[in-house]
Formats: C-alpha cells, structure tokens, sequence
C-alpha cells in the first residue's frame, strides 16, 4: 500500500515534468535554446522570428529575491527560535510561538497586497519607483521567516537535556551553551528548515508579482524592479499563445531545472553533515 | 513493483479516455445545434461568457469559443470554418464582404495619481515618457519628480491598442513597472504620485467613483468616460466585432441579437468593456 502510494505521488512529479517539457518542446525546437539565453531582451509575443526570448534576467530575478530572502529571514528565524527557547520567559515564548504560527498561515496574496499597498508606496518615497528588488526581498523574507524559525525551534527542542546539563556542570554560560552545544547539535534540523523556506520562496508567485515591479531586465541596485520566473509565467500566461505560451513553458522548465539544483545540492550536503 | 504499478496507471489510461469519448458522443445525440466561434483572444473570454448564459437559456445548443487573434477569426468566417468570427477592431476595407455586429467597446484611459497637478497630456508627451525620452514631471508641467511609467505585460490586448495607437513597438518602451491586469494598474498608480499608467476605462472609472485616488487624463482633447468610448468619440478605442460571411440567420442571428441586448450588459461591464447603448 505504501510503496503504492510512493510511486503515485513519483509518477506525478515525472508526469509533470513530461508535461513541462512536451508543452515548450515547440519553442525548444523552433527557437533554440541558445535564445533563451543569448536574444538582447524579453518580447515573446511577435512570434519566432519578430520575438526575443531573453530569459536570464528572469532567472537573476528569482536567484536575488530567493537568495536576498534567505539571508533576512535564515538568521532572524534562528535567532527568534534561540529567543524562545533560552531568553523568553515561559508565557511569553507560548504566545510568540502563536504569533509565529499565525505568520505562517497567511495566504501569499495577502502579503502582496500589504506589500502593494504599504510597503511599496514606503520605498518609492526613498526612491521610485518603489516596486523593487527590495519590496520583494522584504515580503518574502515575512513570507519565509515562520519556516524558519518554527523548523529551527523544534530542532533546538529536539538537542537531548544530556547536553545541555552537561553544559551546565562544565559551567558554560548561556552564550557558550547555545553556540558551542546547541546550534552545532541542531544544524541538520535548521538546515531543513532554510530549504524549505527556499523551496517556498522560489516558488512563490502572486506576492512577487504584485511587489517586484516585473521589468525584465537585470537590477543594478536593490531599488530596480525584477521579474521572476514564476511572475513571468502569471503575467502573460492568461494572453499567450503559440510559440508565446510554450516560451512560458520553457520558462516553468528552467524554474523546475532550479528546484531540482536545489535538492541535489540539500542532498549533497546532508550527506556531506552526516559524514562529518 | 514500481514498474507493475507504473504499467498498471498507463493500463488505466485508455480506459479513462474511452470513458469520456462514450459520454461526448452520448451527448452529441441529445444535441440539435452548435455554433463555433474563432478569432480575438480579447473578445473570446467575454464571447465565452455570453455564450454560457446563452445555452442556459435556450437548450440544446452548445457553443464552442476558440481563440486564435482576429485574423483567424476573419480567415475561418470567410472559409466557413467557424460560423462566427470575432475581431477586435474595426473591419479593413477589404474586409467588408463579411458581417459586422459590435458587441461591446474596449476603452483605454491614461491615469495618474489624484494628487498629479498635470490636467492634459497630448500623444506626442505620452509617447515620450513612454519610450523614456520625457523622465521627468517638470517637462510636462508638473512637479520636479522623475516619472514611474506603468506598463502592461506582453500580449496583453490593453499594450496592443496602446502601442497601436501611439505608433510605439513594444521593444521601445522604457518601463518602471510591468503589470498584468487592470486592477492591478490602478492599485499601483494609486500608491505612488509620480506613477502613469494605462487601463480599461470602465475599471478606472469605476475605481475612481469609489475613492481610488487616480484621476483619468483626457485624450485628443476628449474627456476619458465610458460616454465617449460607447459612442466612438474617444480615440483610444475600439469596437469588439462579431463578423459572418453572410447575413445571419436561424440560430446564429438568434446568438447575434442576445449578445447584443441589454441582458448581457452586466458581462460586457464585468469584463471591463463598455457596452453599447443605442
């Protein structure tokens, strides 16, 4: 039954795939997929000899907000987790922890439309146009951080008391315990946590698309508007056609080719942490 | 045993197909007549939705929309392929061996910010700050503030008729902000004073008799209002065709007649178009 249950949900991801890849063969084949990374810019409407299919930028786009997320919300959520677990008085931890959970429970488009309606208005003052590669870090840094930190937590719980009774008879203090015992003790757990925020910050669409601006070109400064992958594909799918429409297929292809980057490289270091 | 499972689903396959063709063709006997619509990706969606309420009222008759751009619609009325195109434009002159009804109009108002001291701006001033030549409000007689141009995404019926209109190509545009639809275009000009932006006139309109601190510049001297766009004074326009190759009649001139009345206005205004009032 449950190999059964294993090779559905297998056969899903691969008849995925076979989807994404039978939808672009189209643009594959009658644009080359040297263009996708060669033409001078992005306007796919033309058709295969009026359109250029330039998809680097997008791919920098998803690259910087996922990566510039991650470095905000992967020590914040460590940090919160560290909070609760070794500062926080009892009730307080209790209620934070709600707190947290809550965060985490927000639809994305919620985020996007606070981002839209507050935060983005915020920067333009500092500098417009405001829908930027920063509003877009910064919502799916809000987005991300209850993984985070809610992964790590329960790791940090699961560090055995031995250890930290140890800790204390070697008369270590609090500071000493947390990163000479505890962190090294749940880096495999924390470690988790940072790659499914990953997964969810490379993924998320609707919340990029209402912050980031969506030009598709490549930012100088975090002021710059971006477009990301999955952006590009909502933006245009609705409208698309023909050699359009499979370009957008080839562009959830290279989204696809990341993710898989992404968990090769978390299975690599695993094995990697579990090897030293 | 992943294999036997994996040969089990393929198995399984056909027989999922054969199920759905048999209830197809159960149901192509009960049917007594079907219209086939081609053409405008623009008008496909608001023909789809007329088209529902249409075989809900009258039963027995199934209508199949198909996009394909306005030229297939010409193309397939003319070779009898489907039995009504739709185009979303004016016919050409060498296109009025077929039949015309309009359904409804498609309307683009430039907005700004509320708070944007400029009244007017003239084609030529647009076309600048769209292909980035104009970057500043102080050229055109508003406040010293670089301008954020608002700009819709590829193949979007909107950027069609805008870039149409003013002579631009799509390459030339220097935009800020690439958005998708026409809510989105006006939640983002209302959050930044120095934004410009494209959209549906009726969304605009709509949004603006609701506190949405935009305002709609006029064009060509006329006021932006569904008005002006249902009776075709308004330049940045354009009529939603439905087109046949011969006078209808029967079924389709019934098709015709409903999509014309006043009870599918309420679909024509949810699309954002503006329906025509005679």
């Amino acid at each position: 039954m449950l190999r059964v249950c294993a090779a559905v949900a297998g056969a899903v991801v691969l008849l995925i795939v076979g989807f994404l890849v039978v939808e672009s063969l189209p643009a594959l084949r009658d644009v080359g997929l040297g263009r996708f990374f060669g033409d001078p810019s992005w306007h796919p409407a033309a058709g295969v000899r009026g359109g250029r299919f330039n998809l680097v930028p997008m791919i920098v786009g998803t690259l910087l907000t996922t990566a510039g997320a991650l470095a905000v919300a992967a020590p914040l959520g460590v940090a919160s987790a560290l909070f609760c677990r070794f500062y926080a008085p009892k009730f307080a931890a209790g209620a934070y922890r709600r707190i947290v959970e809550l965060l985490a429970g927000i639809p994305s488009v919620v985020y996007g439309f606070w981002g839209l309606v507050v935060l983005v208005p915020l920067i333009a003052r500092l500098q417009p146009p405001g829908t930027s590669l920063l509003a877009g870090i910064a919502v799916l840094s809000l987005m991300i951080l209850p993984t985070t930190a809610l992964v790590a937590d329960a790791a940090i719980a699961a560090v055995p008391t031995e250890y930290l009774r140890a800790a204390a008879a070697l008369g270590l203090s609090r500071r000493g315990t947390i990163f000479g015992v505890v962190l090294p003790a749940a880096r495999a757990g924390i470690l988790t946590g940072v790659l499914l925020a990953t997964a969810r910050a490379l993924g998320e669409t609707m919340a990029v698309l209402m912050v980031c601006g969506n030009v598709p070109q490549i930012p100088h400064s975090l002021f710059d508007p971006v477009r990301t992958l999955t952006a590009n594909i909502a933006l245009e799918m609705g409208y698309a056609m023909h050699t359009h429409r499979a370009a957008l297929f080839v562009s959830g292809l290279v989204l696809m080719v990341l993710v898989a980057g992404l968990v090769a490289a978390a299975a690599l270091l695993s094995r990697r942490a579990a090897d030293a | 045993m992943m294999r036997s499972v994996y040969a089990a689903v393929c198995g399984a396959m056909p027989v999922l197909c054969a199920c759905s063709c048999s209830d197809t063709e159960g149901r192509t006997t009960r049917i007594e007549e079907r219209l086939v619509l081609t053409g405008s990706s623009t008008v496909a969606p608001l023909a789809s939705e007329i088209a529902k309420r249409f075989e809900a009222e009258s039963p027995g008759v199934r209508i199949d929309v198909q996009s394909g751009g306005s030229s297939r619609g010409i193309a397939d009325a003319r070779r009898g392929l489907a039995d009504v195109g739709m185009v979303s434009r004016a016919l050409k002159a060498d296109e009025h061996d077929l039949h015309a009804v309009t359904i409804a109009r498609d309307g683009i108002g430039v907005i700004v910010h509320a708070d944007n001291p400029v009244a007017a701006l003239d084609d030529e001033q647009i076309a600048g700050i769209y292909t980035g030549r104009i970057e500043n409000w102080s050229a055109v007689g508003g406040e010293d503030a670089p301008i954020t141009v608002v700009n819709k995404a590829e193949g979007r019926s909107t950027l069609e008729l805008f870039l149409a209109h003013f002579g631009l190509a799509s390459e030339d545009i220097q935009a800020d902000v690439v958005i998708g639809d026409n809510e989105q275009g006006v939640k983002t000009v209302a959050g930044n004073p120095h934004a410009i932006g494209y959209v549906s006139i009726g969304t605009a309109e709509y949004d603006a008799a609701q506190g949405v601190p935009i305002r709609l510049l006029p064009l060509g001297g006329v006021p932006a209002s569904s008005a002006a766009v249902a009776d075709g004074t308004f330049p940045l326009s354009r009529p939603l065709n439905l087109v046949t190759r011969q006078e209808p009649t029967g079924l389709v001139k019934e098709f015709l007649d409903f999509a014309r009345s006043e009870r599918v206005h309420d679909i024509v205004r949810e699309q954002s178009f503006v329906p025509l009032t005679k």
